[in-house]
């Protein structure tokens, strides 16, 4: 009872702590601002660790953090082989052959006006659809192993790809290109210098969404069939045998992936669109 | 509307390719079934043809391609064969069938517009929190924003199985994860539309001397909806998806999701197909229903176009 007691105690405390900081003179100085969402997280944390143990929760309904970190740090080698399954062939391979293909059927189509007229209202219908359920067949096509994980994501990111690129294709005005032509520039040109600069925007905006959608793709992708490896094999086996603390040590692996992923990409916008208006700081 | 005959051909593009497509995918089998019956087949024996490709067995065999599109269990099923196991499915068979989409169809739904209804509620409500409190704002934002970058469904097995070991099953677990997945989204895009009024229009309320619930619901409110429901299309497709994979770990009994897995199972891929077009269709139409209440709306609000 102290344990849940002295939890709320703490929950109290932090919670005056972060008013103070947010409300006081410093509040808009970057170190605050990263200190009050780490205090928040970490009261969090302290919390779930302290109720868990005070009223003994069992095992199988919630592990306490210690225990997930415990496994966490003891499962390393099992951790790392499902990451690269899951991770880095299933979902990074589908994403960049996803990514591209998006990438050249959009200038593909970009020429024809039918054809835009024809595939954008199909592409944003699909893109729309709950894809996942793909999964079933083409695990059924391409067998267990990582090539059916890649080749889930590479339908999920296709149809949101080209949406966004197509978008960003059709971003320049009439003036911007009528200036292209007065310096005689051929459709090439105009494309490499002016037309894929614009939609480089877009681009990211679309490859930021994909890299969510791709983690989640070659997860669900191996809850209908693996080999005895990989993230998704991992916490649906884990969760049949209520070893939950596994279940969360995933877990924590799949956050840590998905965050480093999206942050990768930001970065790379960052450096790719420093001239557009949402980067100025 | 000048839209309609790309759309048309796109369509029937994709349909012929669909077609095509079956002959290399189903012709090993097709070619097996007219052995079996004592056709003469190009070359023969299953062995000798096994490493064979697709598309040169069916080039070499032209008497054969009907049988690829009315296989039991093809590879890949024809567009019609899907539609009409979609028709049996769902016209022909009483709705309280267990073989009944509609039936399966349903159990989906409530969990989905349960769960959505949950996660819409939710979201507003923290989104509220956070613009009216400002250490709410920094504590919880930065994490709000940082999970959409997570795969959360992955836990959707986790949350199925330790309900059920403390008494709680059928639809609410799936709810939950509907709920979960929809709740981000509306945060987000919530706490953008309370904010979205500009200072110029805070002022002119100060000046009305309003206090803060009419500064709320006069102003922050209406300015909000909008944002809301261009979050409300992406949660109901979110939520969708997390009671359709609620459904894939508990062994799948009832529900679309379970059409797919039993599916997989057993290999029935016309039923595969006919789950996934359900689940489309599905998907197409709760979208258009919130973009109809969206019009409707902001044409009440003056904002339609």
């Amino acid at each position: 009872m102290t344990l849940v007691l002295s939890a709320l105690i703490l929950w109290a405390a932090a919670w005056w702590l972060n008013v103070r900081l947010a409300n006081g003179p410093t509040a808009h100085t970057p170190a605050t601002k990263l200190l009050v969402p780490v205090i928040f997280g970490l009261t969090l944390l302290i919390m779930w660790e302290l109720i868990v143990r005070g009223l003994n929760v069992p095992l199988v309904i919630l592990p306490a953090p210690s225990l997930i970190a415990a496994r966490f740090a003891q499962s390393l080698p099992i951790l790392w082989a499902d990451f690269v399954q899951t991770f880095v062939k299933g979902a990074l391979s589908g994403y960049a052959i996803g990514c591209a293909a998006a990438f050249v059927t959009a200038i593909l189509i970009d020429r024809s006006d039918f054809l835009r007229r024809g595939l954008m209202p199909v592409g944003s219908f699909v893109a729309a659809l709950p894809i996942v359920g793909t999964a079933p067949i083409l695990v059924m096509w391409y067998g267990f192993d990582w090539q059916s994980k890649a080749a889930v994501v590479v339908v999920m990111v296709f149809f949101p790809m080209l949406v966004n690129i197509t978008a960003g294709l059709q971003e320049t005005t009439q003036m911007q290109r009528d200036q292209m032509q007065t310096w005689a520039a051929t459709y090439w040109q105009g494309l490499w210098k002016l037309r894929l600069p614009a939609a480089m925007p877009f681009v990211f905006n679309g490859l930021k969404i994909s890299s969510t959608l791709a983690l989640i793709g070659a997860i669900v992708a191996e809850f209908f069939g693996s080999p005895i490896v990989g993230m998704g094999f991992r916490i649906s086996t884990s969760v049949g045998q209520l070893a939950l603390d596994m279940v969360w040590a995933e877990i924590v692996v799949a956050a840590i992936a998905g965050s480093v992923f999206y942050g990768v990409v930001a970065l790379i916008e960052r450096w790719v669109t420093f001239w557009h208006p949402s980067q100025r700081r | 509307m000048r839209s309609v005959v790309p759309v048309l051909a796109v369509v029937a593009v994709i349909l012929a390719i669909w077609y095509l497509a079956c002959l290399p995918m189903n012709i090993h089998t097709a070619l097996t079934n007219a052995e079996r019956a004592g056709v003469a087949v190009q070359p023969e024996g299953a062995a000798e043809r096994r490493d064979r490709s697709g598309i040169g067995l069916a080039l070499t065999n032209p008497g054969q391609w009907a049988d690829t599109w009315a296989q039991d269990k093809p590879r890949l099923p024809a567009p019609h064969q899907v539609l009409a196991e979609l028709w049996d499915t769902t016209a022909m068979k009483k709705v309280t069938s267990k073989r009944s989409l509609v039936f399966h169809g349903w159990i989906t739904l409530s969990a989905t517009l349960l769960g959505f209804a949950i996660g819409t509620g939710m979201g507003i409500v923290l989104a509220i929190g956070i613009v009216h409190s400002r250490a709410m704002d920094m504590s919880v934002m930065p994490w709000a924003i940082a999970s959409q970058t997570i795969p959360i469904l992955a836990i959707a097995p986790m949350i199925i199985v330790v309900l059920n070991s403390v008494g709680v099953q059928g639809l609410l677990p799936k709810a939950i994860i509907s709920a979960y997945l929809s709740f981000f989204p509306v945060v987000v895009g919530m706490v953008k539309g309370l904010r979205s009024p500009d200072a110029m229009q805070f002022d002119l309320l100060r000046t009305y001397n309003a206090s803060r619930g009419q500064t709320f619901a006069k102003l922050r409110l209406p300015a909000s909806v909008p944002y809301l429901f261009a979050s409300l299309k992406v949660g109901i497709a979110a939520s969708l998806v997390g009671a359709i994979v609620g459904e894939l770990p508990t062994g799948a009994v009832r529900g679309l999701g379970a059409r797919l897995l039993t599916g997989s199972y057993y290999g029935q891929t016309i039923q595969i197909w006919s789950a996934l077009f359900a689940t489309a269709v599905l998907a197409a139409v709760l979208v258009a229903l919130i973009a109809g209440a969206e019009r409707m709306t902001l044409k009440r609000m003056g904002l339609g176009r």
